[in-house]
């Protein structure tokens, strides 16, 4: 079984985020930027398929900048086989995104396609899911364990109040959650082949893609400040302002 | 014919509240029909068209629906969502799972979260782990969107009188089954719906220690929520994570102990009226966002404020 990792690129997630002055977006200049937690989790489970002989290749795949490569090669040192950036500077919307991976599911012709259930930048929780319904195949969301279960996937997702499993039928998408695994580190070794690793790059525009963005950003914000609260003494203060001058108990 | 259509989240046997708080998001919108998906869920029906403002209730009532499988239920909404104006669903699992595939279907560009409704077409939405909000303007014919549910008050669950009107079924897509769900037992209010919520962080320092929490908790009937750190080391089940990759809550009282401040657990509950945190490290970041902080051991402080309330 192929599978297909798509990864991306965004700023590191221990990074505290800057609104430019003049709200027109982040501040990315000179920005540590990483592959996405919730990617890193989803070539994991790639790789631990292909260590079970369950799967037999994995391709990695980024829509991002040139710097996305960096990216590509994280993944290849995980594990994936190889690798496919799809390049442009556009900041590309996930409907978009859906389009170019159905375009590469429809050339490279995997099972499965595994990817993080959202990115920490624009964390819109979209793409596995308008992935799915393009290519009309079944869909297992934030997913905390995935098992091969004859030719289905048994797939345990973590919903509001608890668990789910369900059984979805090959070939399938899935998105990973928090808890699906701990993403290993690449040894130096496996970081000096991933630089062998084939990785091919196209645009948009090779597999008949529009990425004109349909949303625009008219103003981005820092959120509302909280301001700052008082220290109490002790317990029995405390139960004092809040029946008193909070009166919420 | 309504603008918006909104979809209901439910249990085949009631009405989620998270429905109520995005019906005041739809209704700054326009007109409203509330979709009811499930199986054996008529009752679900006659609760959505008392809900203040609704115009109408479309009852698909079938086998297909009763899992809520994102596969059918999107093929639903995307036919039934291609009438109208707007297709809102609240931001749950089960929202986030269907409607973004309901909008490829539809291919529109999804909103996920709006937070705010500016007017018809700019809607506010938080990214970036809640550290920054984006006013954003869509172009696309049918705004399809999901509703941050603690952003907006519930409408008043009664006083409408709307007809419920029979749709049919959109099928079963016959790729993907229903095989079990674990949900955590609980006798205490819902995580993201109670007024009060007690939550414990690493600070507890076992699952055992949550007992405190759960007394207290007990005593100011509210839910017990945690920190992604408690449940990552194992003290309580992850649907009880408060946090940007967990629940978002806003209650009029949060109460957050041994819970250091992560800035993902912030984008959790830093929208709750008034926050009191009890942590004996003074310098804990938590105590940036809190009404009241307490700089106590959480073992000293805790007993005794299950006493005094």
């Amino acid at each position: 079984m192929k599978i297909l990792v798509p990864v991306k690129r965004v700023v590191d997630f221990n990074v505290k985020i800057r609104v430019k002055s003049d709200q027109s977006g982040i501040e990315l200049a000179n920005v540590k930027m990483s592959m996405n937690p919730f990617c890193e989790i989803a070539v994991e489970e790639a790789v631990r398929l292909k260590e079970k002989g369950i799967a037999t290749e994995i391709i990695a795949v980024s829509i991002g900048p040139q710097q996305a490569q960096e990216t590509l090669r994280t993944a290849l040192a995980m594990g994936a086989d190889r690798a496919i950036l799809v390049q442009t500077d556009v900041n590309v919307e996930p409907l978009a995104v859906a389009k170019i991976l159905k375009a590469l599911v429809d050339k490279e012709t995997p099972q499965l396609v595994i990817l993080g259930k959202q990115s920490i930048d624009g964390d819109n929780n979209q793409t596995g899911q308008m992935l799915a319904a393009l290519l009309g195949w079944g869909q297992g969301t934030f997913a905390s364990k995935v098992e091969k279960d004859g030719d289905d996937l048994k797939i345990t997702r973590e919903i509001d109040g608890g668990l789910e499993t369900l059984d979805l039928k090959l070939p399938c998408v899935v998105t990973t959650d928090l808890r699906l695994n701990e993403p290993r580190y690449a040894s130096l070794p496996n970081i000096m082949k991933a630089k062998q690793k084939p990785l091919a790059t196209m645009a948009p525009a090779d597999l008949g893609v529009d990425v004109t963005p349909r949303v625009v950003t008219l103003k981005v914000s820092e959120p509302p400040k909280r301001k700052a609260g008082i220290k109490v003494k002790d317990v029995t203060e405390l139960v004092d302002k809040l029946k008193n001058e909070a009166k919420v108990i | 014919m309504a603008t918006v259509l909104l979809i209901a989240e439910h249990d085949n046997a009631k009405l989620k509240p998270a429905t109520l708080n995005s019906m005041t998001a739809a209704k700054k919108i326009g007109d409203v029909d509330v979709l009811v998906a499930g199986q054996g869920c008529a009752a679900v029906a006659d609760e959505a068209a008392k809900i203040d403002g609704v115009k109408k209730v479309l009852l698909a009532d079938d086998a297909s629906y009763g899992h809520f499988l994102a596969e059918n239920l999107a093929a639903l909404v995307a036919k039934l969502g291609a009438n109208y104006g707007y297709v809102l669903a609240p931001s749950t699992t089960t929202g986030k799972n269907m409607l973004p595939r309901a909008a490829a279907l539809l291919d529109m560009q999804m909103l996920s979260d709006v937070s705010g409704i500016e007017n018809a077409d700019t809607f506010v939405r938080p990214f970036y782990a809640g550290n920054a909000f984006a006013t954003v303007q869509s172009k696309d014919k049918i705004k399809v969107m999901t509703i941050r549910t603690t952003a907006f008050d519930p409408a008043t669950a009664a006083g409408g009188s709307a007809t419920v009107e029979k749709v049919e079924s959109a099928g079963d897509a016959g790729l993907s089954s229903f095989v079990s769900q674990q949900l955590t037992k609980s006798e205490r209010p819902e995580l993201t719906a109670a007024r009060v919520v007690v939550s414990g962080g690493r600070g507890m320092g076992s699952g055992e220690n949550f007992k405190l929490i759960d007394a207290l908790a007990d005593k100011l009937d509210a839910a017990v929520g945690a920190s992604r750190a408690a449940v990552d080391a194992g003290f309580v089940p992850n649907d009880y994570q408060v946090g940007q990759t967990g629940k978002v809550v806003a209650p009029d009282l949060y109460i957050a102990i041994g819970i250091s401040g992560a800035i993902q657990h912030l984008a959790g509950m830093k929208d709750s009226k008034v926050i009191v945190a009890i942590n004996k490290d003074p310098d804990a970041p938590i105590f940036q966002v809190a009404d009241y902080g307490l700089v106590q051991d959480l073992f000293v402080a805790l007993p005794e404020l299950t006493k005094a309330v």
